[in-house]
């Protein structure tokens, strides 16, 4: 099947009730590989077993920032072709990307009191983490209290559009202002510093809260379809009643 | 496995996450359930999308 044959909402819903079950499996397989990889993962030497944290902490950090991107996007198919499936991305991924952004923050608020000696400071980098929690509260109260659902939508689109500008700040926060957050370890020039011992746990990871996003993703889409769908049959229903 | 002396703050960080994975995937189970429910309502009671009825006009 193209994929552009994806964008018709009920191939959506097809495709969806046939990947679902396999993303879930794979989920549940690649998290139970990884936490056995994190149970037998060394501790480090200056941080002790609270590096423990950082398997949960820097996954969710890093798909904060993608489920922001992927809002973006489909804000762009929201605003210039008004694709009724991009809105449904878009306001599918807006919670999910809240859930991540506030497990970032717990866990990095919870790895900094040991650390650091501290659970916050208005630093760069835990100040645009914490924008953009409240950019994806913005988001989400645009879509679920505006009263004209197309008006919440292109709103949500425009917020999620300038928000976007957060992500470059959050990445580069720890390179352009003294902060109490190190800089990048992974993605860097010159490649990882991380050893393998604890990068290949990491990166497994990353994979299993990379696949939970995408089916947690795929089965609120569904939802949301479904949700418009009762929506526009009670308009009918009320139409009909009136007629 | 040994992860004192900041045991607290190891526990408390996945207790967070186990928590907060939870309630998404309960909001996704429960909310496929009711919009299920409802869609079998509607329909039930005879309503119809406007597409469906265009495929029965059809035939």
């Amino acid at each position: 099947m193209p994929i552009i044959d994806l964008a018709n909402p009920t191939r959506f819903l097809g495709f969806v009730r046939r990947v679902l079950p396999w993303l879930a499996a794979a989920t549940v397989l690649l998290f139970a590989f990884g936490l056995a990889r994190v149970m037998g993962a060394p501790d480090d030497y200056q941080q002790g077993a609270t590096v423990k944290i950082m398997y949960i902490h820097v996954p969710t950090a890093w798909l904060s920032m993608m489920g922001w991107g992927m809002m973006s996007v489909a804000a762009l198919g929201t605003l210039v072709w008004r694709h009724p499936l991009a809105d449904v991305a878009g306001k599918a991924a807006a919670p999910i990307g809240a859930a991540f952004t506030f497990i970032c923050l717990i866990t990095g608020s919870l790895w900094g009191r040991p650390t650091w000696g501290t659970y916050w400071v208005w630093d760069a980098r835990l100040t645009s983490m914490l924008v953009l929690f409240l950019l994806y509260l913005g988001v989400l109260a645009l879509y679920w209290t505006a009263e004209d659902p197309g008006r919440g939508s292109r709103a949500a689109a425009i917020l999620a559009l300038v928000g976007a500008i957060n992500i470059p700040i959050i990445k580069f926060s720890v390179e352009y202002w003294n902060t109490l957050h190190q800089p990048a370890s992974l993605f860097r020039k010159g490649g990882s510093a991380i050893d393998p011992s604890i990068l290949i746990p990491l990166m497994v990871m990353a994979g299993g809260f990379t696949l939970l996003f995408f089916t947690l993703h795929f089965a609120a889409m569904r939802n949301e379809i479904l949700r418009r769908r009762v929506r526009s049959m009670r308009m009918i229903q009320a139409q009909e009643l009136h007629a | 496995m040994n992860f004192s002396p900041h045991a607290d703050f190891i526990i408390a960080s996945y207790a967070v996450t186990v928590f907060v994975i939870a309630a998404l995937v309960a909001w996704v189970v429960i909310d496929y359930s009711a919009q299920r429910r409802i869609l079998g309502d509607l329909e039930d009671r005879g309503v119809t999308r406007r597409s469906q009825r265009a495929v029965k006009d059809e035939r």
